[in-house]
């Protein structure tokens, strides 16, 4: 009986963020996934104690291999070793991919899906949201695509030259800084607010697809105000990571 | 087999010694019930105990209230996990209930308005061990926590604790109520985990 | 320590005991009745398991409590379970 846990071997690490790595994983007989998905990751000391995590993956689609990125918590337990210690060459238990719901498809019966894309991340929440954004970037989707990005500062953002790059005409990015905002930007930092959501993000009227991804205060936050501005509840997805 | 992860120690948590095995604390009062909350008005409320020769003690509300009323700070452990530590209530002692009752019977049958039963030893009910409780945190017992008045029995898991209690009914055996036909542990001892069958 | 996160990351831990993808499934909540998928669950979960809860009146939908010995699935809370074909 097999126990659903696969053996994948780290292939390359990056640093993104002071706090942040994104790791790159050879998973052989990985069956490729959706861009939202998730994985359990699955840690074992020489004693026998074990420990699991679930991580959004950050890449999506067909190959073997699995991109995370994770941000270092302070009293983490499994966060700490996937930034400080792990290396390439190491063996990392994956099960997965995990998950239907928090979940977009450039197509569904070989149909491209042109409907409205709202995607709203805090943090390392950015990591389903940029596999969607990848996804979307390599298909045949006209879907427009909004993205708005919470992070403390500029060097917190995970994956900001990427982002950067695939900004356009698909994909319009809104960024807000919490503590400390860039050189010369417009607005000073500070917290999403409802009049950010409503003045960045597509109206309710038209009814976008909405995914909602970061730690759980920021996600119900943000998920209240979204209803607040018309979305129907079942239409904002969420993803909260736990913490604050 | 699970691959070891080069080094992973992992951080021991200890326990809290408070906490049954198997329990989380909650600062919430999330509730599990089995039916929807009856509405009792406390000019219609009654609660009785019923011996095996037919012989059945009963109090009005009034009645209860002019009984000694004990002040109980205890935890309580509900089955699905939580457990709430330092509650506050107050209740008339079931050793005052009983003290008139004659009975050799072993157990007892709590039934509720609304129809949830849930058995347990007499001597559970007896040395200062339960309540009929009808006030929470200073309030007066929500219907939704089982106001008017409930069973307060916090040495065992919670659903042991009836809601809504209309009367106790002495049995000789120890038969099942509601939740333990449907699965849950006849005792129900937070200390043993014993939650299910 | 119990973390709040929503139904979504039951998916890998209750793949243990059911074969579907338990958070596409939908139920009906025995206390309010309303009837959703239960990846928009609340869940507080540990080591030991974890409590969901309905998103419109946080009762309790179902507890998985997880020891070395055994696994306990409680689905008191919950009056039906559809899965997707």
């Amino acid at each position: 009986m097999t126990s659903g846990w696969k053996v994948g071997t780290v292939v390359s690490t990056r640093t993104e963020t002071p706090t942040g790595r994104s790791i790159t994983i050879d998973v052989p007989g990985w069956p490729g996934n959706i861009a939202g998905q998730h994985v359990d990751v699955r840690l074992s000391a020489p004693d026998g104690y074990q420990a699991v995590r679930s991580y959004s993956i950050a890449s999506a689609g067909d190959g073997e291999w699995v991109q995370l990125a994770v941000d270092k918590l302070p009293d983490g337990e499994v966060s700490p070793y996937l930034v400080d210690e792990v290396q390439k060459g190491d063996q990392l238990e994956l099960r997965g991919p995990l998950g239907g719901w928090f979940v977009w498809r450039p197509e569904i019966d070989g149909v491209p899906q042109a409907g409205d894309v709202q995607l709203i991340g805090g943090g390392s929440g950015i990591v389903p949201l940029i596999a969607m954004i990848r996804s979307h970037a390599a298909s045949e989707s006209t879907a427009k695509f909004r993205l708005l990005y919470s992070v403390r500062t500029p060097e917190d953002a995970f994956f900001a030259d990427e982002l950067a790059r695939l900004e356009g005409d698909g994909l319009e990015i809104t960024w807000v800084y919490t503590r400390q905002a860039p050189e010369g930007w417009p607005t000073p930092a500070g917290r999403v607010t409802l009049d950010a959501l409503r003045s960045a993000t597509f109206p309710s009227s038209g009814t976008p697809a909405v995914f909602v991804c970061g730690p759980t205060g920021f996600v119900e936050s943000v998920a209240t105000w979204l209803v607040e501005l018309g979305h129907e509840p079942a239409a904002v997805k969420t993803e909260r990571f736990g913490g604050a | 087999m699970a691959v070891i992860s080069r080094g992973f120690t992992g951080r021991r948590r200890d326990s809290s010694p408070d906490l049954p095995p198997g329990q989380f604390l909650t600062e919430d009062f999330p509730v599990l019930s089995a039916g929807p909350t009856p509405d009792i008005d406390t000019a219609d409320w009654e609660f009785s105990i019923r011996t095996e020769s037919g012989q059945t003690h009963t109090w009005t509300w009034d009645q209860l209230m002019a009984l000694p009323i004990e002040d109980i700070g205890t935890d309580i452990h509900c089955v699905t996990r939580w457990s709430k530590l330092g509650t506050s209530w107050r209740g008339v002692s079931l050793d005052t209930l009983f003290a008139d009752v004659d009975t050799t019977d072993a157990y007892v049958m709590a039934h509720s308005y609304g129809g949830y039963t849930t058995n347990l030893p007499l001597e559970d009910l007896l040395d200062g061990k339960a309540w009929i409780a009808f006030e929470f945190d200073g309030e007066p017992l929500h219907p939704e926590h089982g106001g008017p008045a409930r069973l307060l029995v916090p040495h065992l898991y919670f659903w042991k604790s009836a809601k809504w209690i209309h009367g106790l009914v002495m049995h000789s055996d120890d038969d099942p109520g509601f939740w333990e036909q449907n699965g849950y542990h006849l005792y129900g001892d937070p200390w043993r985990e014993q939650r299910y069958w | 320590m119990v973390t709040h996160v929503d139904g979504n990351a039951l998916a890998g831990p209750l793949s243990e005991i059911f074969r579907a993808d338990m958070t596409l499934a939908t139920g009906e909540c025995r206390h309010c009745h309303d009837t959703t998928v239960l990846a928009r669950a609340l869940v507080e979960m540990d080591e030991a398991g974890f409590a969901v809860h309905c998103c419109e009146c946080s009762h309790v939908l179902f507890t998985v409590i997880r020891t070395p010995e055994r696994t306990w699935v409680d689905l008191q809370g919950i009056a039906g379970l559809e899965f997707p074909a």
